[in-house]
């Protein structure tokens, strides 16, 4: 069916901004890929140069064994869900979800068939004479998603699929995406800003910044092996914890407390080196008592998460979050320590912000 | 009045403040309805002012002999039968109604192309061309230009046919409509037509399936303004169409005398209603069709 593949992407603006700065991906076919990024990073302009909405400035562009770099958008195949939906006013539900076969030249016979069809796959029976106004937005999301697999297309892409929908509901629709996913078995692309969307929705994910792709992989790579510092900061509910460090006898000194090395980076850096420690606050335990490698610090605030409770803790100037479960949960003003898990801890370059082990 | 001061005395007054009493409650009253009446009573001289043209309007043409004053007519519905008597008078209404909407459709089909295109596309200077434009466009059906306008028209061989003058009204208003519906294609979602051109629709076809019809108030809007415009428009068809057949109701008005050389109130009273009702009409219709809607700044 699809892959796509791009080769050293450009998306130059006039002006000389760059918002796709060289992008090398591959997307396996019938892959549920995620671009995540922050607001900015060109994660929504590479979606776009993918749909032929934004006219690709260098590099080449493959839609299965096509090059589509130069074609217009209604001749690659893909089809796309607005994070407005886009669904046309004047039409009703089964207009708007024929449309793209209305332009394909398909009676109105056929047209209607598979409007209801689609529209029944989606559970969108008895509302196919509705104007979209008359809709719920998971409704209209459902419409549009309907519009867009109306036509079998090789490539579906998502602008921020759940971004419009109320929090309780973006869970129902989540699930519901990846069924739909894996049931038409169309290679799909989604861009997103939230981590947790990313990491539950995609097979795999790349993160980017500033245009540029920083890691490729799949959600349990990118959460345990983040390539750099940004990565690391960016993946996860709560965010890690980095901390400014130095090595030395052969252990990293934490603001001040000796912690053992991390163990991806044993033998992989030597003593004096400057380096960001990192760990994931649900990777921190928290002891009363003084224990070998453990940090001490004070409690300062405690914010409740439901069955657990995230931990602000402080040593000096450096703040340190864990995650604990309700029943471990200290008091403010607390002063206990914190320990951390080698196997899970990373360690990067304090200056390339590159991951080291 | 009584000229007594209802100030407190002014700073040269020694002592404390309450040495001046406020006024009395019923003072006070009565000043209050004073104003109150006053006020009415010019509300009502302004309202006058304007209501008295169109009380004239609605009740002369029924008036056995009507005057230029406002009375109650003398039943009647005579009046009517004279603009049947009249040679030109039918076929004026016809004229108006060819230049309305010859001009509403030149103008509707070039100005949403000019809008849309305005709208869509980044040109240099595109706001300081458009208000250009909006200046120049009142001197293009204004008095200033009558002569060259004249000469023009006369150049091409376009005088005294209702294409000339179409042309010349259209070119009038089209900058004022330019500038509306441009200004309504910008508040129209681009992800409309990104999502119909991914489906492979043409420009065209983008604008026929997905712009028009989102735009469609705006579109009713500039119809019946261009309509009310056109219809109304003296100097223009005056200038250009030489011939009683071919003059607009509008034009045609102002040859109304009887043979004394008085104003002809009776037909001119009659046509004047008969001239302003399709207007009223068309705004109630299209009003119901489409909605006269303003799509601003502010969320529904």
């Amino acid at each position: 069916m699809a892959v796509i593949t791009t080769t050293a992407l450009v998306k130059e603006y006039p002006g000389g901004v760059r918002g796709v700065d060289g992008v090398d991906v591959t997307i396996a076919d019938g892959e549920f890929f995620a671009l995540l990024g922050p607001s900015g990073c060109g994660k929504t302009t590479l979606l776009r140069s993918i749909a032929g909405l934004e006219s690709i400035t260098e590099g080449a562009l493959q839609i299965g064994d096509r090059d589509v770099t130069d074609l217009e958008p209604g001749e690659r195949g893909v089809a796309m869900v607005f994070q407005d939906y886009a669904l046309f006013p004047h039409m009703d539900v089964a207009d708007n979800i024929a449309y793209p076969l209305k332009i394909k030249r398909v009676g109105k016979g056929p047209r209607r068939q598979t409007a209801t069809e689609v529209g029944d796959g989606l559970s969108l029976d008895g509302l196919m004479q509705r104007r979209p106004a008359q809709l719920s937005g998971g409704q209209q999301q459902r419409v549009a998603l309907a519009r867009a697999v109306a036509t079998r297309p090789e490539v579906l892409l998502l602008d921020e699929p759940l971004s419009n929908l109320d929090a309780r509901l973006r869970l129902e629709a989540r699930t519901f995406l990846k069924e739909l996913q894996r049931e038409l078995g169309v290679t799909t692309v989604f861009v997103t800003h939230d981590q947790a969307e990313a990491l539950a929705l995609a097979d795999r994910i790349a993160v980017m910044k500033a245009g540029r792709l920083q890691q490729v992989g799949t959600p349990r790579e990118v959460f345990s092996r983040p390539v750099n510092t940004f990565v690391a900061g960016f993946i996860g509910s709560t965010p890690m914890n980095l901390v400014e460090s130095e090595t030395a006898d052969g252990a990293v000194r934490v603001a001040g407390a000796p912690v053992p090395l991390p163990a991806g980076a044993q033998g992989r850096v030597g003593d004096g080196a400057k380096v960001v420690w990192g760990a994931r606050p649900e990777y921190l335990k928290w002891s009363t008592t003084p224990v070998e490698g453990g940090i001490e610090a004070e409690v300062s605030v405690i914010e409740n998460l439901g069955a657990s409770v995230l931990v602000s803790a402080h040593r000096g100037e450096t703040r340190l979050q864990l995650v604990l479960d309700e029943d471990d949960e200290p008091a403010p003003g607390d002063r206990g320590w914190v320990l951390p898990t080698p196997r899970r801890s990373l360690l990067f370059d304090s200056e390339t912000t590159d991951l080291i082990g | 009045m009584t000229g007594e001061p209802l100030l407190p005395q002014a700073a040269d007054a020694p002592g404390p403040r309450t040495a001046a009493p406020p006024p009395s409650l019923g003072r006070r009253m009565v000043r209050h309805y004073l104003s109150r009446v006053l006020f009415v009573v010019a509300m009502g001289l302004v309202l006058a002012f304007f209501a008295l043209p169109m009380l004239w309007l609605v009740t002369a043409p029924f008036d056995a002999d009507p005057s230029l004053t406002v009375g109650w007519p003398d039943w009647t519905l005579a009046n009517f039968a004279r603009i049947a008597e009249n040679r030109y008078a039918l076929g004026s209404l016809r004229n108006s109604l060819v230049l309305g909407l010859g001009t509403m459709a030149l103008v509707l089909t070039l100005g949403s192309l000019a809008a849309y295109a305005l709208s869509r596309v980044r040109i240099p200077g595109r706001d300081g061309l458009l208000y250009a434009l909006l200046l120049l466009s009142s001197i293009v059906t204004g008095t200033a230009a009558m002569v060259p306008t004249f000469q023009l028209i006369t150049q091409i061989g376009l005088i005294n046919t209702q294409i000339g003058v179409i042309l010349v009204l259209a070119g009038g208003v089209l900058p004022t409509v330019i500038f509306i519906l441009k200004d309504f294609m910008d508040s129209i979602p681009k992800s409309y037509e990104e999502s119909a051109r991914l489906y492979g629709a043409s420009p065209l076809q983008i604008l026929t399936h997905v712009v028009v019809p989102t735009a469609r108030p705006g579109l009713a809007f500039v119809a019946v303004w261009t309509v009310v415009q056109v219809w109304g428009n003296f100097l223009v068809p005056f200038l250009l169409l030489r011939t009683p057949e071919s003059q607009p109701a509008a034009v045609l008005m102002y040859t109304f005398y009887t043979e004394g050389g008085q104003p002809d109130l009776r037909l001119l009273s009659a046509f004047s209603l008969v001239f302003s009702v399709p207007v009223i009409a068309m705004y109630f219709l299209v009003n119901r069709r489409y909605g006269f809607r303003f799509h601003g700044g502010i969320k529904s």
